[in-house]
């Protein structure tokens, strides 16, 4: 059977939280579409709660720990990712973005990716496209086109199916993140971190004269 | 092998009662430091390169001519020297010139600085960095190597016939080491020109450096210049040492805790655990640093840090006394043990100069290619 490595990131601060509730609900639902086309999925999730400290002292040192260590190079090995933050004073949280921050430039380069994000109302529910998704685009992941929001209200509306209530949100973005895996190779890519820049000459391009 | 002290030069406060030397009294201390490296009997002082405050060697030359002038056997050396933002010429007739007033005893240690705004305020765009190391080392190398250089190039006025002056000590080059803690560029650059590679590792994990160090080893090799084993390397250590390892921990914690570059991050105990910084007794010291060949493999030259946050000269000249007297005498016999015989050791102007007569010796027996012509014969190949 077909394999495919999803890493999902919950930047929720509360134990239980809602932004995991939200994780896991896609999580489940990726996992599921995958497994209707024959494709095991393995999950790995990283709560940034319990690699806070470690993050900030990258931040600081410039090196991870080795826990924060393994899971940026999860982040780096995965065929699709979940990126769930809470929404604070309009954006995501501050750790989410640290997080973020300590990802090599280049490491989630066509990582199929799909945004999540979980609020008090509704009316923040636009963060997920003006500053969740221009993150992830910078790095150049491909996000998916639906993200989803999760406002309190959320959690007790609408009937399962229903394209404009939770659930079918969920359903949709899991089944367009689904379909960009299904074609990954990044989980059995071998990178080499030592490859020079093309082109590269240890005397340099003129001076030969 | 050898073993010295490297320092940055920072002012930086005293945590403990909130003093801050002034530059002259900080300048002063490092000219103490480096005399003290040679009464105690350790190889190398090497001083790092930099134009902002807090820190103070923005002429490294000025005081390793001051500091050759005291003493007459350590090796004076850099840590680093910023190949990027100097003109190359330039930095060709400072070491030579040191060269002649030390009687030999300089290499230097390239770099590319850790400071962004130096390369504007050089005229430089840091998004170069690279490309200036290549670029000006290459330049550098020639000038001391070749009498008269035409050169043409990106970053710097053209020279037609130009000698740079004086000519290096014996006809024969400073020692260069490259420094770098993650560019396979510049790992790559030292083993194509057979140079050193020196590896800060003060401050990051093991790990990284093993595979950087091991990148430069077969890349070395693949250019000819010995086998793997026969690398240059160097590494970067930190120690802070009492008597009773539970002193050291209580008299250090504050000055790490404040420290300009890990302060208030993380803890001293995980820190110590994840980078070479040990703080104990000398034995653990002697048993964590003649562990580093099991990582890297046989290596030729130890710097430790000893004089930064805050530290005062009596205390970082006592850290000396140890380290000189109670560790390294016996780093030296464990590094011994079982040391291959063809491992080269570390690179001294004798050395080279022993080396140079004889290869001038083989050539004019013709016993044909000498390393010399094999490595023109290499650069040749990646240039077409």
């Amino acid at each position: 059977m077909t394999t495919r490595r999803l890493v999902v990131v919950s930047a929720g601060l509360s134990q239980p939280s809602s932004t995991r509730l939200l994780a896991d609900r896609l999580t489940a639902a990726v996992v599921e579409r995958l497994a209707g086309d024959e494709i095991e999925t393995t999950v790995q999730v990283v709560e940034l709660r319990d690699l806070a400290h470690d993050i900030v002292n990258n931040l600081i040192t410039g090196f991870p720990s080795p826990a924060l260590s393994e899971a940026l190079e999860a982040v780096a090995a995965a065929d699709g990712l979940i990126a769930v933050t809470p929404i604070f004073t309009t954006s995501y949280s501050g750790l989410f973005k640290s997080f973020v921050d300590v990802i090599e430039p280049e490491a989630i380069t066509d990582l199929a990716t799909l945004l999540g994000a979980t609020g008090g109302t509704e009316r923040h529910s636009l963060a997920l496209d003006y500053s969740m998704r221009p993150l992830f685009t910078y790095l150049h992941a491909v996000v998916t086109p639906t993200s989803v929001y999760a406002a309190s209200s959320d959690w007790g509306s609408g009937a399962e199916g229903h394209t404009s209530a939770l659930g079918g949100r969920i359903a949709r973005a899991a089944a367009e993140l689904a379909a960009l895996m299904v074609t990954s190779d990044r989980s059995t890519r071998v990178i080499d971190p030592f490859a020079l820049p093309v082109g590269f000459n240890p005397v340099g391009g003129y001076g030969a004269q | 092998m050898q073993f010295g002290i490297f320092t940055v030069g920072d002012v930086t406060a005293d945590p403990t009662n909130n003093t801050t030397p002034s530059e002259y009294e900080r300048i002063k201390a490092i000219l103490t430091i480096a005399e003290k490296v040679e009464e105690v009997g350790l190889d190398v002082f090497a001083l790092g390169e930099h134009h902002n405050p807090p820190f103070v060697p923005s002429s490294p030359t000025t005081m390793l001519g001051y500091i050759a002038a005291k003493t007459s056997k350590i090796i004076l050396s850099t840590a680093t020297t910023l190949i990027t933002t100097n003109d190359p010429v330039k930095i060709a007739e400072d070491y030579a010139m040191l060269q002649h007033v030390s009687d030999g005893r300089v290499d230097v240690m390239m770099g590319r600085g850790n400071t962004g705004p130096v390369y504007p305020w050089f005229g430089k765009d840091i998004r170069e960095g690279i490309p200036l190391a290549i670029e000006n080392y290459a330049l550098l190398h020639r000038l001391w190597t070749e009498e008269y250089v035409n050169w043409e190039g990106r970053f710097r006025t053209p020279l037609q016939g130009f000698q740079s002056t004086p000519r290096p000590l014996d006809g024969v080059a400073p020692f260069v080491w490259h420094g770098s803690i993650r560019s396979p560029e510049i790992a790559e650059q030292a083993a194509y020109y057979g140079d050193g590679f020196f590896a800060n590792n003060i401050f990051w994990p093991k790990e990284h450096y093993m595979k950087l160090i091991s990148y430069y080893r077969q890349r070395f090799e693949h250019y000819g210049h010995g086998t793997a084993d026969q690398a240059i390397v160097g590494l970067g250590g930190q120690a802070f040492m009492s008597k009773n390892s539970q002193d050291a921990v209580r008299q250090f914690r504050p000055y790490f805790d404040n420290a300009p570059v890990y302060g208030h991050g993380p803890s001293l105990e995980d820190f110590t655990e994840q980078t070479p910084l040990t703080v104990g007794s000398p034995q653990q010291v002697i048993d964590r640093y003649a562990g580093m060949r099991e990582s890297f493999g046989d290596y030729q030259r130890q710097l430790f840090l000893m004089d930064h946050a805050g530290l005062p000269l009596k205390t970082v000249l006592e850290q000396i006394d140890i380290l000189g007297e109670e560790v390294v005498p016996v780093l030296r016999k464990e590094f011994a043990k079982n040391r291959p015989a063809h491992v080269p050791d570390g690179p001294t102007h004798e050395a080279l100069v022993a080396k140079a007569q004889s290869a001038a010796n083989d050539a004019s027996l013709g016993f044909g290619a000498t390393s010399s012509v094999s490595i023109d014969l290499d650069a040749q190949a990646v240039r077409s």
